[in-house]
């Protein structure tokens, strides 16, 4: 489960953002809606615990993570939280299954390639184990990056405009691998988004509006 | 799969980049390692051939071609000098010589010199024995330094005739008179014996006053009579008529005396004294300067080839910066990534020293038969020095300094604002 509150961040002290409390359930899926600058990167990093906020908490299965050392931040970040980056950018010498066991070993989870295996497998890119990521069709890419995000059994799935690029017909199909996986998984799934196109899709959305403040 | 491994899979990612670094550090690595086994084996050679002599004679000219020529057997003798002249220094009771061996030099077997001497020589060079056979007790038999007998394959019994000159030529063969006699092969000690092949020094003049003689009187029973006229049990004071090419003296007890005795020498005969010790650190010093000058070649390559694994990583960095952020993401610590691009300067470092070093190694091996071919002398390319681990040591330092910079900039990798870029 995920829940903020009374989150505030700043940029240099120049731009303040104040974002809305809310509070998301296991296997939930949540539609996080805004506008170009109104501030969703930001939240996103800062729920992904790679920004610290100014003020206010992130609870991320019961733990405060804005008040984890840095070092201990590293490894939470690692064992629960699943990010996809609106591109997908992988570890290029590696292979997919490398990129996916270098996520369980920098987690300091123990290797399992089976379940490597059988994720892929679930997701159609089973044959591409031993490809390069660069070899790799931007489709076939997105789904080894939602792999690499749930592959250590996250709390929390962060997706960040997961289908920007993507045609309508793959659009539906992503949101739907992505909710059916973060369910198997038992994870809280957050969509960042400006795409309209998901609007329908998600019953719990949450609205940023201009809560910013230029000083 | 470790952080080792990934380093090294970046590494073999791009291999191009690997390559220039990797040959820079190879050639710089390999140069300073190929001059440290170089002067090593060449002052190995120099120190295990002093043998203690503390003075050469031998006829006026270069003295330290005539060490060359009478310690090292590398160079032409500066000619002659006569026993008539050389005998006072041959005489037993000289009261400060202890020990002097005549060498006449002149005639080869396949390259290696035939040396005319007589058996005190074997004193000399840690009193080396006689593996197999005998000394030699009449003229024309010879006794073979180790190295001879295995590349040539002589054995005991076996007759050969020796061509005149230093140099192998079978058109200058001495097979005019009686053939050479293998009665005894030496112990192998590593120093220069191993390459000669000894025998009296009358059998030297045996073969050469023949062909004076010859043009005078043609008959095989002259021919017959003259070689039986050299006895060994003469001392070679018997002969003052004869030459010989120079003297190895070793002094009773250094002395004022023997101090000055090269000097009076020089000046009062018609003949030279030599000090190894002297030309030996002439020939240092002259080398020293070339290879000076190559160590700091050798230093600027492995600078440059530093520099180049330095911008290669750095210029990596710029391209792996979302993955170096990716990796963050994924649980690694700001030291993880330090470590990786640590190992990544270290490996390149580790793998172009390994590379180095085995190119000298292999120049090593073809300059030594080069070296053998030439001056029948054996070095060896396969030796290892303990010079060569702080090599790698300072190997290690350039790839860490190479590397310190990208890594500290990896480390800051900062997540959010590089993921927000792209």
């Amino acid at each position: 489960m995920l829940q903020t509150r009374q989150l505030e961040f700043s940029y240099d002290g120049k731009m303040q953002f104040h974002f809305p409390d809310f509070s998301c359930a296991s296997k939930e899926s949540w539609l996080l809606l805004g506008q170009s600058g109104s501030g969703k990167t930001t939240l996103l990093h800062l729920l992904g615990g790679m920004l610290t906020p100014k003020k206010g908490q992130i609870i991320v299965n019961e733990q405060d993570i804005t008040r984890l050392s840095s070092s201990q931040l590293d490894r939470f970040r690692g064992q629960h939280i699943g990010i996809i980056f609106q591109k997908s950018h992988f570890v290029k010498a590696l292979t997919v299954e490398e990129n996916l066991v270098l996520a369980q070993q920098l987690a300091r989870l123990s290797v399992d390639r089976n379940r490597v295996q059988s994720l892929l497998d679930r997701l159609n890119v089973g044959h591409k184990l031993k490809s390069k990521p660069d070899n790799l069709s931007i489709g076939e890419q997105q789904r080894v990056a939602i792999a690499r995000a749930i592959i250590n059994k996250p709390t929390i799935i962060l997706a960040d405009e997961p289908t920007s690029a993507l045609d309508d017909h793959n659009c539906t199909e992503v949101i739907a691998l992505l909710e059916e996986e973060a369910h198997k998984a038992g994870a809280t799934l957050l969509v960042v988004t400006h795409d309209n196109r998901l609007k329908t899709k998600f019953s719990n959305q949450i609205l940023l509006d201009q809560e910013i403040q230029k000083l | 799969m470790n952080i080792f491994q990934i380093s090294w899979k970046n590494i073999i990612n791009k291999p191009l980049n690997a390559t220039l670094s990797l040959v820079l550090f190879a050639l710089g690595v390999g140069l300073i390692s190929l001059l440290l086994i170089l002067n090593k084996q060449i002052e190995e050679k120099f120190e295990k051939n002093l043998a203690g002599i503390d003075l050469v004679i031998g006829a006026k000219g270069s003295p330290l071609q005539l060490i060359l020529a009478s310690m090292y057997h590398i160079d032409a003798p500066t000619g002659n000098i006569s026993l008539k002249s050389a005998a006072p220094f041959l005489n037993p009771k000289h009261p400060l010589i202890g020990t002097a061996v005549p060498l006449s030099v002149g005639d080869n077997y396949k390259g290696y010199r035939i040396v005319g001497t007589t058996p005190t020589i074997l004193e000399l060079y840690d009193s080396v024995q006689v593996e197999e056979g005998r000394i030699w007790e009449n003229v024309f038999e010879v006794v073979v330094g180790k190295v001879v007998a295995q590349k040539v394959g002589l054995k005991l019994g076996d007759r050969f005739y020796g061509s005149h000159g230093l140099m192998d030529n079978d058109d200058l063969a001495h097979d005019d008179v009686e053939a050479f006699k293998v009665v005894g092969i030496l112990e192998g000690t590593g120093s220069v014996v191993d390459q000669l092949i000894l025998t009296a020094n009358q059998t030297v003049w045996a073969v050469h006053d023949h062909g004076a003689e010859e043009s005078a009187s043609d008959t095989a029973a002259t021919h017959d009579h003259h070689t039986h006229t050299m006895d060994l049990s003469k001392p070679l004071s018997e002969y003052p008529e004869k030459d010989i090419t120079s003297l190895l003296i070793k002094f009773k007890s250094r002395s004022f005396q023997t101090l000055n005795m090269p000097r009076s020498i020089n000046e009062n005969t018609d003949m030279q004294a030599a000090t190894p010790a002297i030309e030996i650190n002439r020939i240092y010093s002259m080398i020293g300067d070339g290879e000076e000058a190559l160590r700091y070649l050798a230093i600027i390559i492995i600078i440059v080839s530093g520099l180049s694994i330095f911008i290669s990583l750095f210029s990596s960095l710029r391209e792996r910066r979302y993955e170096l952020a990716l990796m963050r993401v994924m649980g690694a610590s700001p030291g993880k990534l330090f470590l990786l691009i640590i190992l990544e300067g270290l490996l390149l470092a580790v793998i172009g020293y390994v590379l180095g070093i085995l190119i000298s190694h292999l120049g090593m091996s073809v300059f030594a038969t080069q070296m053998e071919e030439t001056y029948r002398y054996s070095f060896s390319g396969w030796s290892f020095l303990p010079q060569e681990a702080y090599l790698l040591v300072g190997a290690l330092a350039v790839g860490f300094l190479a590397a310190v910079i990208p890594a500290i900039q990896a480390r800051n990798t900062d997540i959010s604002t590089t993921l927000s870029e792209g």
